[in-house]
């Protein structure tokens, strides 16, 4: 038989000992040699599913060949064309069922490690110091970006590159969204977000942090001051569970938990002066994406023992295959079939356990999982000193609540149209805001399309 | 950019007022809200009731009490030092209108917050009863800014070193049983505000609380300073900061508070041991 493809170069990480006492990435990347034979393997199939599947439907094919030449320069100015934040994307995707998932090798091997590929690039063009050149020819159209994450940070790149005067607004005293408070830095390197986010301030936009449009300025006022704007204010405010206990000490929703760590740098303790507590035995409810962080968060805050605490089983968890692995490598254990009930506490009004009960699954619901079912009187008691919720997060009220001219669902989702334009003429939205909580390179591909539509919408007057 | 300090006075051993510069916030404050700063890189953020403000000169000032690190630290700081960052005004303004007769209740800094509400009050046309209190007489502060403003000025000190002895609850009782009040507002140490609720109870006067608790990014999206309001988990930061008094359950929010006790110590030892 011929060995179409061979297999995946292996990709070297951090032994599991180690990284779990760090907050190091996790995975040490390809090194030349590796990224040309692992671009080798790409059997230059004809109809590219890979990109068809991509959500920016990155010129994928194009990009392996000049790798498997050697060209890396020529590769990264193709991955730029259609992403701005290549490093970040290689890292975050869930590229197992975008373009990995449907590459033919991964019928019989593993796909093309397209993300890994294209991670190696983006680090090569930083180390290089090479970045994407074009000439902006400036417009004097203002627009405003509210929101600086993975759906902003699209959206004002393509801006600044119609030539808009961008000014991107940030609540918080960081750019980049999630990037910079939910995904831990060894799954995503803090120095790679933040050179992402120099090259904005680099092409001209102009990021206020620290200002909350609603409390500083209101949006009315935006309104007046901007030609278009764009909302990309994600889906940051944390939900909970509704079930007795929650007020206990030890408690914490993956947000806040992740926030101390990522953002605050709680790790680094008393370093940095942000406290985190966590016990020895940590529960994380939820198997998505911010569960596997926590988790291998409370881990590496030494944490002895971390649960992830689910309804369905490993095979429905919304995770990313490689996060799901890393997690179980590190010996963070699976409970599945399982929902808390309620929350145990001590006089001292600390957590010291959660009460579950066993579920089965039933029939197929409308995301095509199966149907977790409470099995009846089932319940029994864990012993926990950390309980952290990731149940998923909804848009902030905080901008909504100052906003009410703008429609949006009972969810507190945005309401857009196919162009992504609210109900206010020359207000665009984008990612999780309208979403309610997806992925980076979806966030991603809404911001370009918004800026698309921003540009159509402002370019009509001048005869364009 | 970073936010220049204009002004920094030491009112007692523990308390100082610091003015920052911070235009942004400055602009749009309105009574009750606070702000959310960070002193240098490595810092926490620490929510702080803005206690007064220009919004001519974009100024903003607060009255802090220096117990943990983050105060510590900040009472250290002078006039010309730059503070990282600031945020806000963040939380909802108090609701202020004509309501008749007001009891303010202030303990510790809380007086400095009552100062620009009592200021809304009176400028709405209340009757302003102001009740502060503090341990003894050098612990209290802003009292001659509070007097000047506010209709009648009732002063307990716990030692008996100024004003009457005890707490800030017996005069409140007295006015109580003695007239009309149409609203208590309470603002001050989480166990001074409970037993003011707990006071005003019996005598069905809605009372205002103004709640500080644990909080990150005061935005809505931590979830650290919930708290329970009628059993309804709320978010100080953005539900808040007042909320019905009657309808607070205290004692989980003091416990709380206590969350990171230990941690708050182990800050304090190695901030303590760098400075040496
Ligand atoms: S401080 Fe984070 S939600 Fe209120």
């Amino acid at each position: 038989m011929v060995d179409i493809g061979g297999t995946r170069v292996t990709m070297r990480e951090q032994p599991v000992r180690e990284r779990i006492k760090n907050f190091h990435s996790v995975p040490f990347g390809y090194d030349e040699k590796e990224v040309v034979a692992e671009a080798q393997r790409c059997i230059m199939c004809m109809h590219a599913p890979c990109e068809i599947y991509c959500p920016v439907r990155l010129k994928i094919k194009a990009m392996i060949r000049k790798i498997a030449e050697r060209k890396f320069k020529e590769a990264f100015l193709i991955a730029k064309e259609d992403n701005p934040i290549p490093a970040i994307t290689g890292r975050v995707c869930p590229q197992e069922d975008q373009c990995e998932g449907v590459c033919p090798l991964a019928e019989t091997e593993n796909g093309v490690n397209i993300g890994k590929l294209e991670a190696f690039i983006a680090d090569w063009a930083m180390k290089k110091g090479i970045t994407e050149e074009f000439y902006i020819e400036e417009r004097t159209e203002k627009v405003a970006v509210i929101g600086s994450g993975p759906a902003g940070i699209s959206c004002a790149v393509d801006l600044r590159k119609f030539g808009y005067q961008v000014t991107m607004f940030e609540a918080l005293h960081e750019a980049g969204g999630v990037l910079q408070y939910g995904i831990p830095a060894f799954r995503l390197p803090k120095d790679i977000v933040d050179y992402e986010l120099s090259y904005l301030k680099k092409i001209g936009v102009d990021i206020q942090l620290n200002n909350i449009i609603g409390q500083n300025i209101r949006f009315s006022e935006l309104r007046e001051n901007f030609d278009a704007i764009f909302i990309g204010t994600g889906a940051g405010a944390p939900l909970f569970i509704g079930i007795e206990g929650e007020e206990l000490n030890g408690v914490y929703s993956a947000n806040e938990f992740l926030i101390r760590v990522n953002l605050m740098k709680a790790y680094d303790f008393p370093e940095h002066d942000t406290p985190i507590v966590c016990g020895d035995e940590v529960g994380v409810i939820g198997a998505g994406n911010v569960a596997m962080d926590a988790a291998r968060c409370a881990l590496r805050l030494n944490a002895k023992k971390v649960y992830i605490l689910y309804r369905r089983t490993k095979r429905e968890s919304p995770a990313r295959d490689e996060e799901v692995q890393h997690a179980l490598e590190e010996g963070i254990i699976f409970k599945e079939l399982i929902s808390p009930t309620r929350m145990l506490g001590n006089e001292k009004g600390w957590v010291t356990g959660i009460e579950l009960a066993k579920m089965r699954l039933g029939e197929l619901d409308k995301s095509g999982r199966p149907r977790p079912i409470k099995i009846e009187d089932s319940e029994f008691t864990m012993k926990l000193d950390t309980v952290v919720e990731a149940l998923g997060s909804r848009p902030n009220r905080l901008f909504l609540d100052q906003s009410p001219e703008l429609e949006r669902n009972k969810w507190g989702v945005l309401v857009v149209d196919e162009n992504l334009n609210t109900n206010i003429r020359g207000v665009f939205a984008g990612g999780d805001a309208i979403s309610g909580g997806a992925t980076v390179i979806l966030a991603l591909g809404e911001g370009r399309k918004a800026a698309k539509s921003i540009h159509k919408y402002l370019s009509k007057g001048d005869g364009k | 950019m970073k936010y220049k300090i204009t002004r920094k006075e030491a009112l007692n051993l523990e308390d100082f007022l610091v003015e920052v510069e911070a235009p942004l916030v400055a602009k749009k404050f309105k009574p009750g809200q606070f702000l959310i700063l960070r002193i240098h890189e490595k810092g926490e953020r620490i929510p702080l009731t803005i206690t007064d403000c220009d919004p001519k000169k974009g100024l903003v000032s607060m009255i802090i009490k220096a117990v943990g690190k983050t105060t510590s630290e900040l009472s250290k700081l002078d006039k010309g030092d730059l503070l990282t960052d600031i945020v806000g005004p963040l939380g909802n303004p108090s609701k202020i209108e004509k309501f008749g007769t007001v009891v303010c209740v202030g303990g510790g800094t809380g007086i400095a917050c009552l100062y620009p509400i009592v200021k809304a009050l009176k400028a709405h046309g209340n009757h302003v009863v102001t009740i502060i209190g503090a341990r003894s007489k050098d612990k209290l502060v802003w009292e001659d800014e509070i007097k000047e403003i506010c209709d009648e000025l009732i002063v307990t000190t716990d030692d008996g070193s100024y004003g009457y002895k005890g707490v800030v609850t017996k005069p409140l009782e007295k006015i109580l049983k003695s007239k009309a009040v149409d609203k208590v507002i309470a603002i001050g140490p989480m166990i001074m505000m409970k037993f003011v609720a707990k006071t005003t109870e019996p005598h069905g006067v809605k009372t205002v609380v103004s709640l500080n608790t644990i909080m990150i990014d005061g935005t809505g999206m931590c979830g650290g300073c919930r708290v329970f309001i009628d059993g309804k988990m709320k978010f100080t930061c953005i539900d808040g900061p007042e909320f019905d008094g009657h309808k607070v359950n205290f004692d989980e929010l003091m416990n709380r508070l206590s969350m990171f006790k230990g941690k708050e110590k182990q800050a304090m030892k190695h901030y303590e041991r760098g400075t040496k």
